[in-house]
């Protein structure tokens, strides 16, 4: 599960373990940029659990599912889905979890294998998107955020 | 190919990497005693390797091989060249538009063709599973599912959402999967996932428009060609001669199939460095480990870590390519499962100084495997090949998720 990595709390605010709750088979799946309206609509079976952690200024959602693929929705305060990470054996599904920067990402993919051939991590870096996928079959890991959508003071190496 | 004087940093390095650095015999193991490399020039279990830039001639730090597929049982064949050479997964696949007019068989379920989509990092692969003789140099895989390049079905949502088709990007005619694992997807894929985290690999398709997820048992999925050979069939071997810092326009080697079962593929003088159960290791740097390291010839560079942690400076153009300003020492240490241990050092040279070059081998390409902790890992891709004999050893009763030795 996530955790507040010890650079974030900042000013002494020890609010990281306050809203720690874990539920039991609840699904939600929610897109980069969506709202938190959007995650209770998109309604969909989960076999996992879900556990949620509130920290200074966003909370993190994390589904595990029964074969040890983890899923971690960053929402802000206002309620916006502002970063996703990811880790499992396989690659989860991508248009669903970057929502309407699916397109975004996988043109960046496109173009940047034509610009360099070769396999390796991926990394996009965009003013708008930033998107890294790494490891191997059976071991995936990535994330993905919207900078301009970061809440204040939030790291972006706090998303993982 | 750049004088080594260049490189004041070299004056610091202990004189046994100094002896590493410029001995064709350095396995890079830490250890003088260690025997010159020995690459296996002849042998029915022994077939010609080559980094020599791939299809469009840019394809850098690449190794290729030539693989025949016929219609099983019979002497239809054809040759494929141009086929990356991948520890990093397992089994064969050939680009349709590579394959010309070879009637394979189409595997099927019930009376559906099977098609599959195989997720990469870099992308996926999408198109149906078919069935043929796998022929690389005396070696021959029988009647054996390989995964043909193709759109002639529709990829279903659950594919595409893996990211984008490398169908016709792999600048390569196929991709020969020969790692750790004995099936490219395993127990996973024998029954169909429901759990919207858990995606599907393997489909079944009713018309060319219309596909669903499909169980595959393990006999049926793609496997790693090597594990149906007769005999040579529990691991190979990568053998490529040393790269001069600054890169070489090309090097040839070999891939040798079977360890331990011929004269020419002993395991003794190596160590062996176990996998976990996702075909991992940890290699440690600077005291703290990272236990999602791994050795892949399908990755093309030394990835690792970030600069925040290395000290590299990024390219500025190259996305994820290290670009220091002088040419940079690495050394970290490997270690597997089975607690066998070993310091490995390598350099890093400015990526856009070696691409200026437009050779297609360079021992010392590297870059970032990204910004965030849970990406942070070694993957030390065919750099790490050049110079010393990789042995990938598939799994087995005695190694359940297989091993490197080196």
């Amino acid at each position: 599960m996530s955790e507040a990595r010890g650079g974030f709390i900042r000013s002494g605010l020890a609010i990281a373990a306050s809203g720690l709750f874990i539920l039991g088979a609840l699904p939600a799946w929610a897109s980069l940029g969506g709202d938190r309206a959007s995650v209770d609509a998109d309604q969909v079976h989960l076999q996992g659990t879900r556990t949620t952690k509130a920290v200074e200024s966003y909370t993190v959602h994390e589904i595990q599912s029964a074969n040890g693929a983890v899923v971690r929705e960053y929402v802000s305060a206002e309620g916006k889905v502002f970063a996703i990470g990811w880790n499992g054996p396989w690659m989860p599904d991508l248009r669903q979890l970057l929502g309407n920067y699916f397109e975004q990402y996988v043109q960046a993919a496109k173009a940047q294998n034509a610009a360099r051939p070769g396999r390796r991590p991926l990394l996009i870096e965009q003013p708008g998107l930033v998107v890294e996928v790494g490891g191997h079959p059976r071991a995936f890991t990535g994330r993905s955020y919207v900078p301009e959508m970061l809440p204040q003071g939030v790291r972006a190496e706090e998303i993982r | 190919m750049k004088n080594p004087q260049m490189f004041p940093a070299f004056i610091f390095v202990p004189a046994i990497f100094l002896g590493c650095a410029f001995s064709v015999g350095c396995g890079g193991s830490g250890s003088n005693s260690t025997p010159p490399q020995t690459i296996a020039s002849s042998g029915n279990n022994v077939a010609s390797i080559s980094v020599s830039g791939g299809l469009d001639g840019f394809y850098a730090d690449a190794a290729f091989v030539s693989v025949t597929v016929c219609v099983p049982g019979t002497s239809t064949c054809q040759t494929i060249d141009n086929v990356l050479v991948d520890t990093g997964s397992s089994g064969l696949r050939i680009v349709s538009s590579a394959l010309a007019a070879l009637p394979l068989p189409q595997q099927t379920s019930g009376s559906n063709p099977v098609v599959e989509c195989f997720p990469f990092v870099s992308g996926y692969t999408w198109g149906p599973v078919e069935t043929a003789d796998v022929e690389i140099a005396g070696e021959k895989a029988s009647s054996t599912p390989i995964q043909v390049l193709s759109d002639d079905f529709t990829a279903p949502s659950g594919c595409t959402g893996f990211g984008a088709s490398q169908n016709t990007t792999l600048d390569a005619n196929g991709i020969v999967g020969v790692g750790l694992f004995t099936q490219d997807c395993g127990d996973y894929c024998t029954v169909v996932q429901t759990a919207p985290g858990d995606p599907n690999l393997y489909y079944e398709c009713s018309s060319p428009t219309v596909c669903a997820p499909v169980g595959e048992s393990l006999a049926q999925q793609v496997p790693n060609p090597v594990s149906l050979f007769s005999t040579d069939n529990n691991g190979v071997i990568i053998e490529l001669p040393t790269v001069s810092a600054g890169g070489e326009p090309s090097v040839s080697g070999s891939l040798v199939f079977g360890i331990g079962t011929q004269s020419n593929n002993a395991l003794s003088g190596t160590t062996v460095y176990t996998a976990d159960d996702s075909g991992s290791f940890t290699t440690t740097y600077k005291g703290t480990a990272y236990p999602g390291s791994f050795i892949d010839s399908g990755s093309n560079g030394y990835y690792f870590l970030d600069s925040s942690l290395t000290g590299i400076t990024e390219c500025s153009d190259a996305t994820g390519f290290y670009c220091p300003g002088s040419t940079v020492n690495v050394s970290a240490t490997n270690q597997g499962q089975n607690g066998n241990s070993n310091t490995i050092n390598f350099s890093i040279e400015s990526a856009d100084t070696l691409f200026n070059s437009n050779d297609s081998a360079y021992s010392d390409l590297g870059g970032i495997s990204g910004t965030t902790p849970q990406n942070f890992y070694f993957d030390l891709g065919l750099p790490f090949f050049f110079g010393r004999n990789l042995y990938t050893g598939l799994q087995s009763t005695a190694y359940p998720n297989g091993y490197w030795a080196y």
